[in-house]
């Protein structure tokens, strides 16, 4: 697999994938690697006076308010974050592709009202509109990763319509026409492929948006509800307690912004890679 | 050249490049792109590099003016301006070099111009870096540039944006800024290739006068031998980096002595070469049935604007056009950019809304679903003109050839593979490269591909619309040739859409000239050629660059006007030329008024 050699002939791009790779096993395997159950209270978690442990042999990254063993809830929470990342970017993916390559295709009447409720979508503040959305419905794991779908389907739209419209209006689209290819076979021959590119690259940078977009949500506690960790409710839990234990905020939050830059490095590299411009023409 | 005045030549050197080579870097080591190249520009002397793409003219400029990508470098060698060695220079002397002492222009000059500033304030800019004139006083030398370079209307010109402009008052936008700086030296790179035939006749008056005026050194580089012959005094032809030959351009014209310059000089189409030469024109004879039929074409676009988008404007594109094509013969359709030719092309394989009568093959193909146009069609088909953009870049050239023949289920399996190896060895073309993207072939190899793709449907009329314009000469001729093979094979037609009237003389057997998307003149070649009728048609002939500098014109008045725009209001209605019949199918429309 070219594609693959290329991402690990980069240094930045295979810093980005060896995060995730050790992320994704550290998730899988979960149950071998922790010592404790993410809702376990062990006895010894917490200082006689009550408080939390600083990181040491037993809990290796402390423990949090409740005693609970932190290097436990942050790979569960992997669990969560990783479900959620692509869970959520896939189905934004799915939903913002097919509404914008059919606006960008169709163009005319159809386009118009498709893309004019995307700019409406557009104009709702994302947050406003996930919150709206996870107290009408009661927040669960999959209902955020639809939330977090439902909002961010929006730029993907607009950037699968804006690389249809300028596909279509390219000359080889023209030459299609001007042989007597029909619509459908322009479509799935001559754009689409053209466009998987795009796709690949916004499914890798989407995922950082995404653990980004519920680890706010679940900061605000309209996100996956607790004793179900998730990185970002970690962060919510604890926050209060930052000046006397900063580790419960540090190593979640480190985890959060390592698995996006990730994302990022990988998404960056891909897109250069998949760039057509880049070996399309000599 | 003898020593003596070679030696002459050096003291007079303005420029004075001496064993320059430019290396890039590349994913397999560094590649020498310019190697050894040596020359000498006099004051008030015009010298033109000529070669075709990839001979490292461009490069050559660009290590001079020391704006090389960061990929490439100069290795080795000397660019003396007066005698200082401008690659010594940091990155701020330089600046103070470029668009001082040497002014470069470019090829495409609205890129060239910052979209969002006026003219004005541009100029003024340029005039403010080197002069370090402001307010007023920097005005009246922006004016004074404009009015230098024949702007019309200059003082609207300077509140005007380059969008509002036409190309040819672009260039002249450029030019001005150019010599803002008073430049010892000007680099003019294809500073016409992107402009009409009659707006570049008039640039290049404007570059020669300035040489006059201001005795500045004209560095000119181009492909168009015809460019050469009008403009040059002295000229270096380059082939694939090097300097192949270094002459005067008379001594070059008459007697090249590299073999790569004769080769190129052979290959360039030369108006007037088919002078005297008759044309058995099919249009002649009367029991002939046209395969085309074109009466009252009319294609006309709605501009969109305003909050509610309604139509603001009316593009008249095409208006009442009638033309007949007869079965083995080739009709040129000539006419600057926005005369409608590609329109009528488009128009005729339903690309586009029209109104009128399109008959092919005795069939009318008016308001025709896809379906029913489907096996029409197979009778017709477009070759366009770029063929890097023609052909999806993620197909097999072999998927691309054979993709018509699955679409009309004309073949599949093992006889669509001998098919379109047959259609590979038909355009001269080896069938074992079947399974390569476009992007591995160049462009002569990819236009042979169009035209694999087009044959492939064993069509009657193919049309050309610019088909061989971006392709260097020595390319286009072997496609020219080919063409005229398949046509003697296979009895094709062609619609052949030009604006380059040296080209259409060496290929057609009839000509119809489009102007403001109606034709003005339609005739036997050679009569359109030898005894063109309409002022346009004459004005067309007369501002083609002529490659052979002993034909070189001084003295002929240039129009200073631009084209008018087929853009007009929505309530306008055209006035259609009546064609005045000059006699053996030569048809012309002199008494309309609006060709001026």
């Amino acid at each position: 697999m070219t594609i693959l050699g290329k991402l690990i002939r980069r240094k930045l791009s295979l810093f980005g994938l060896l995060v995730i790779s050790v992320t994704v096993l550290a998730a899988l395997s979960a149950d071998w690697i922790t010592r404790y159950a993410p809702d376990y209270q062990p006895f010894e978690g917490l200082t006689l006076e009550g408080a939390p442990l600083p990181p040491n042999g037993q809990f290796w990254l402390g423990t949090d308010t409740l005693g609970r063993d932190l290097f436990s809830r942050l790979v569960y929470g992997a669990q969560t974050s990783l479900i959620i990342g692509v869970v959520a970017n896939g189905v934004s993916l799915l939903i913002g592709s097919l509404v914008g390559i059919v606006a960008g295709f169709m163009r005319g009447a159809v386009g118009a009202i498709l893309m004019r409720f995307t700019d409406l979508m557009m104009a709702f503040p994302a947050l406003l509109l996930a919150i709206v959305l996870s107290a009408i419905f009661k927040p669960n794991l999959w209902i955020v990763a639809m939330v977090i779908a439902m909002v961010n389907w929006v730029q993907v739209a607009r950037i699968m319509y804006s690389e249809t419209v300028s596909l279509a209006e390219r000359d080889f689209i023209e030459a299609e026409r001007s042989i007597g290819a029909s619509r459908i076979r322009i479509l799935l021959r001559h754009i689409a492929p053209h466009l998987l590119s795009s796709i690949v690259v916004f499914g890798t940078l989407g995922i950082s948006t995404t653990v980004l977009l519920e680890a706010t949500l679940s900061y605000l506690g309209v996100g996956v509800q607790p004793p179900t960790p998730s990185w970002g409710n970690i962060v919510f839990e604890n926050q209060s307690y930052f000046e006397s234990a900063p580790w419960l905020v540090f190593f979640p939050g480190f985890a959060i912004v390592t698995l996006a830059l990730a994302f990022n490095l990988v998404g960056d590299a891909l897109r250069e890679i998949l760039d057509p411009t880049l070996k399309g023409r000599h | 050249m003898s020593a003596e005045t070679d030696q002459a030549m050096n003291q007079r050197a303005i420029l004075d490049v001496r064993n320059l080579t430019t290396e890039v870097a590349t994913s397999e080591g560094s590649k020498t792109i310019i190697d050894n190249v040596s020359f000498q520009l006099a004051q008030g002397e015009t010298l033109c590099v000529a070669g075709e793409s990839g001979s490292g003219k461009s490069v050559t400029s660009l290590s001079i003016m020391g704006l090389l990508p960061p990929s490439a470098r100069v290795k080795s060698g000397e660019v003396l301006l007066a005698g200082h060695n401008l690659l010594t220079l940091n990155d701020r002397q330089m600046q103070d070099v470029r668009g001082g002492d040497i002014a470069m222009i470019f090829q495409e000059p609205m890129t060239s111009l910052n979209p969002v500033m006026t003219v004005g304030a541009q100029l003024v800019e340029a005039i403010a870096a080197h002069h370090g004139l402001r307010g007023s006083a920097a005005r009246t030398k922006a004016l004074e540039a404009l009015d230098a370079v024949r702007m019309s209307e200059s003082k609207r010109r300077l509140v005007q944006y380059p969008h509002e402009l036409s190309g040819g008052m672009r260039q002249r936008v450029m030019i001005a800024m150019a010599l803002s700086g008073n430049p010892k030296v000007l680099i003019a790179d294809e500073p016409t290739t992107a402009l009409d035939v009659t707006v570049q006749a008039q640039i290049l008056a404007l570059m020669n006068d300035l040489k006059r005026d201001f005795g500045t050194a004209i560095m000119l580089i181009t492909h168009d031998m015809g460019v050469v012959a009008e403009m040059a005094d002295r000229v270096v032809v380059m082939n694939g980096g090097s300097i192949v030959e270094s002459q005067a351009v008379m001594n070059l014209f008459a007697t090249p002595q590299d073999s790569y310059t004769q080769k190129l000089l052979e290959a360039v189409p030369q108006l007037g070469s088919k002078q005297g030469e008759k044309v058995e024109s099919e249009a002649g004879k009367p029991d002939r049935q046209a395969i085309v039929e074109i009466r009252d074409l009319t294609v006309r676009f709605d501009i969109h604007g305003g909050l509610l988008q309604r139509p603001v404007k009316r593009v008249h594109a095409v208006e009442q056009v009638s033309l007949d094509l007869f079965p083995g013969e080739t009709l040129a359709l000539v006419g600057e950019s926005g005369c409608g030719k590609s329109t009528i092309g488009k128009s005729l394989v339903n690309l586009i809304p029209w109104t009128g009568s399109i008959k092919i093959g005795g069939q009318e193909i008016a308001g025709l679903s896809s379906v029913h146009m489907q096996p029409i069609r197979r009778n017709i088909q477009l070759v366009f003109q770029d063929p890097y953009a023609a052909l999806n870049p993620r197909m097999t050239v072999g998927e691309l050839v054979g993709e018509p023949l699955i679409i009309h289920r004309l073949a599949q399996g093992g006889e669509l593979t001998d098919r379109v190896a047959e259609l590979f060895r038909r355009v001269g073309l080896d069938p074992a490269m079947m399974d390569r993207h476009p992007h591995e072939f160049s462009g002569g190899q990819r236009q042979r591909i169009c035209i694999a793709r087009a044959l492939s449907l064993g069509p009657k009329v193919i049309i050309a619309d610019e088909s061989v314009s971006a392709l260097d000469v020595s390319v286009q001729a072997q496609v020219l040739d080919l063409l005229d093979e398949l046509q003697a094979e296979l009895g094709l037609s062609y619609l052949f859409i030009s604006h380059d009237m040296a080209v259409v003389e060496q290929i057609s057997h009839r000509v119809a000239v489009m102007f403001l998307g109606q034709i003005v003149e339609i005739g036997p070649r050679d009569r359109v050629f030898e005894n063109p009728q309409h002022p346009y048609t004459q004005r067309l002939l007369d501002a083609v660059p002529i490659a052979d500098p002993a034909r070189r014109r001084t003295d002929r008045v240039l129009p200073t006007g631009e084209v008018p725009s087929p853009i007009q209001s929505l309530d306008y209605v055209p006035s259609i030329a009546r064609l005045t019949d000059f006699g053996g199918t030569h048809f012309a429309a002199i008494e309309q008024e609006g060709a001026d």
